[in-house]
C-alpha cells in the first residue's frame, strides 16, 4: 500500500489533468446540450488546436500561453464556420446526419494532418517545460499547475457567458425550446454556430494549456475524446457543472488507477465508472431523468 | 395597422389557409374564432414568419411582411405568443422575460420587467424560479409577459385560455382586457367564443381556411349560424 507521500502527489496530478479533461468535456457537453449530438470531430479538432500551438511556437516563436490570444479565437471562427458552412447544411436538420458529418469531418481532418505533418510525435520546448512547483510536499510540473488554473478560469468564463449574457441565455433557451426561441427573434442557425464555435474555442484553450507538458500527433485526439465522452456521461449530458466535477473525478481516478494498478491499467477505472454510471445512474451525476 | 388579403398557406401539398382576408386597427382587440383545425394557428404562424405564405399579401404598418422570417417580423413589433406557451422551462422567470427583449426593447428592459410584474404580480414572486416549475396559468402569464417585453405594436395571443381552469380562464380574459386598456393592439386567436366576444371590438370566424363571418360581437352573437355552430343553440 503506497503511503501518503506518494498518494498526495498522485492525487494533485490527477486534479491538474482532470481540469484539462473537464475543459475538453465542457466543449463537448456545450455542443451536446444545444445540438443534441455528440461531436465526433471533437478529438480531431483538439489535434488541430495542438498543431496550431506547435506551429506558432516552432515556426514563429510564439509561446503557447501567448498563443491563448490567437488559437482560441481562431478555433472559435473555425467551429462557427464548420457548423454554419458544413455541419448545418449537410445534416438537413437530422440528428443522425449531424453525427455522420462530424465523423466524416474527423476522418478528413486526421488524414489531412497525416499528410501534412506525418505521424511523428511533436513537442514544444519552453524554458518552463521542466519547472516544478512544490505544494503539500509534492513537486508538480509548472505547466500542469498553470493548466489547472487556466482550465478553471476558462470554465468560470464560460459559465459567466452562459449565465449572464444574452448569448448564453439564447443558447440555453434554444437547447430546450426552439419554437419559443424563434418567436423572441433568436436566429437559430447563428446560435447553433456560436455554440459550436464556443465548444471548439474550449479546445483551443485546452491545446494552449496542454502542449507545454504534452505532445501532438494526428491521432492524439482519440484518447481525449473518449475520456471527454465518459466525463459528459458521468456529469450528465449537457451539464456544465457536471462536466467540471466529472473531469476532476476522472483525472483523479486515472492518476490513482495508474498508481495502484500500474500505468498500463491506469485508465481502467475510467471505463469501470462509465459502465457503472450507465447501469445505475444513466442521467449522470447532475443530469435530469428523461 | 394590419391588412391581410387573399392569404393562402399550408404544409406540403395540404392547403390550410384558402384565401384569408382580415384587418386590425390600432388599439383594437380582434378575435379570430373557430373550432379546432380550421387554420387559426397556421394563420398566426404565417403572420409571425414561422410558416411561409403561399400567396396573398400581409401589410403591417404600411409595409409588406409576407415572406419575412420570424426575426424580421419581431423587429417590426409583431409579437406572437404561441399556443402551448413555448416558454423556456430550463430558464428562470426573469431570464425568460429578459429574452423577450432579445431583439426589441433592450434599452428599457428593466422598466419593462417591472411593468410586466405589475400586470402579473404572481410572476414577481417567482422571478428566480425555473419557468418549467410554474403552474399552467403562471406559464401562460409568463408567455404573455415575455411577449410584452418586446414592446409589441401588435400582440398575437394564440389560445391563451387553453388548458386553464374556468377560474383562471376568467382571470386571463380580465388580464387581456387590461392590456387593451393600456393601449395594446391584440389579435386574440381563440375557441372560447363567449368570453372572447365579451372583450373583443371585432371578431372574425374562420371555417376551413376561410373567414366565414366577421363584424362586431354584438351583431355576430345574433347570427343563427354562429349560434348553432359555436354556442350549441338551435
Amino acid at each position: 500500500m503506497p503511503d501518503l507521500a506518494i498518494i498526495v502527489p498522485s492525487l494533485l496530478n490527477g486534479l491538474t489533468t482532470g481540469a484539462l479533461y473537464a475543459l475538453i468535456a465542457l466543449g463537448l457537453t456545450l455542443i451536446y446540450g444545444v445540438l443534441h449530438i455528440i461531436n465526433f470531430a471533437h478529438g480531431a479538432l483538439l489535434m488541430v488546436g495542438l498543431y496550431a500551438v506547435w506551429f506558432l511556437n516552432t515556426r514563429l516563436g510564439i509561446d503557447p500561453y501567448v498563443a491563448l490570444l490567437i488559437v482560441p479565437p481562431a478555433m472559435f471562427v473555425l467551429g462557427y464556420g464548420l457548423q454554419r458552412g458544413i455541419i448545418g447544411r449537410a445534416s438537413h436538420g437530422r440528428d443522425e446526419n449531424i453525427l455522420l458529418v462530424t465523423l466524416g469531418l474527423s476522418i478528413v481532418i486526421e488524414n489531412l494532418a497525416l499528410y501534412f505533418f506525418r505521424s511523428d510525435t511533436r513537442i514544444v520546448d519552453t524554458p518552463y517545460s521542466f519547472e516544478t512547483v512544490e505544494f503539500l510536499g509534492a513537486f508538480l510540473p509548472l505547466p500542469k499547475v498553470i493548466a489547472f488554473f487556466g482550465a478553471l478560469i476558462s470554465a468560470a468564463a464560460l459559465w459567466l457567458v452562459m449565465s449572464k449574457t444574452d448569448l448564453g441565455r439564447a443558447i440555453r433557451a434554444i437547447a430546450r425550446e426552439r419554437k419559443g426561441a424563434q418567436l423572441v427573434g433568436i436566429n437559430a442557425d447563428h446560435v447553433y454556430a456560436m455554440s459550436f464555435g464556443l465548444g471548439i474555442a474550449c479546445l483551443g484553450v485546452a491545446a494552449c494549456l496542454l502542449l507545454p507538458s504534452y505532445y501532438v500527433t494526428p491521432s492524439v485526439g482519440h484518447g481525449f475524446v473518449l475520456i471527454a465522452f465518459t466525463i459528459v456521461v458521468l456529469g450528465g449530458m449537457g451539464s456544465f457543472v457536471g462536466a467540471l466535477i466529472g473531469g476532476l473525478i476522472i483525472g483523479v481516478v486515472e492518476a490513482l488507477g495508474g498508481l495502484f494498478l500500474g500505468e498500463s491499467l491506469g485508465q481502467i477505472g475510467i471505463f469501470v465508472i462509465f459502465i457503472l454510471v450507465l447501469m445505475f445512474r444513466p442521467q449522470g451525476l447532475l443530469g435530469h431523468k428523461v | 395597422m394590419l391588412e391581410v388579403r387573399e392569404l393562402k398557406a399550408g404544409y406540403g401539398a395540404v392547403e390550410v389557409l384558402r384565401g384569408v382576408d382580415l384587418d386590425i386597427s390600432k388599439g383594437e382587440i380582434v378575435a379570430l374564432l373557430g373550432s379546432n383545425g380550421v387554420g387559426k394557428t397556421t394563420f398566426a404562424g404565417v403572420l409571425s414568419g414561422l410558416v411561409p405564405a403561399w400567396s396573398g399579401s400581409i401589410v403591417f404598418n404600411g409595409a409588406s411582411i409576407a415572406g419575412l422570417g420570424a426575426q424580421a417580423v419581431v423587429d417590426r413589433g409583431l409579437i406572437h405568443v404561441p399556443e402551448g406557451r413555448h416558454i423556456f422551462p430550463n430558464l428562470t422567470v426573469r431570464e425568460n422575460l429578459e429574452l423577450g427583449a432579445y431583439r426589441r426593447g433592450k434599452g428599457s428592459r428593466s422598466q419593462n420587467i417591472d411593468h410586466v410584474a405589475t400586470v402579473f404580480p404572481r410572476l414577481r414572486e417567482r422571478f428566480a424560479q425555473k419557468a418549467g416549475t410554474l403552474s399552467g396559468g403562471e406559464q401562460q402569464m409568463l408567455a404573455i409577459g415575455r411577449g410584452m417585453m418586446a414592446e409589441p405594436e401588435l400582440l398575437i395571443l394564440d389560445e391563451p385560455s387553453i388548458g386553464l381552469s374556468p377560474l383562471l380562464v376568467e382571470e386571463m380574459f380580465d388580464l387581456i382586457a387590461k392590456l387593451k386598456a393600456e393601449g395594446l393592439t391584440i389579435l386574440l386567436v381563440e375557441q372560447n367564443v363567449l368570453q372572447s366576444m365579451e372583450i373583443a371590438d371585432r371578431a372574425f370566424v374562420m371555417e376551413n381556411g376561410h373567414i366565414r363571418l366577421s363584424g362586431k360581437p354584438s351583431v355576430l352573437m345574433d347570427d343563427p349560424d354562429l349560434q348553432r355552430a359555436y354556442l350549441g343553440l338551435a
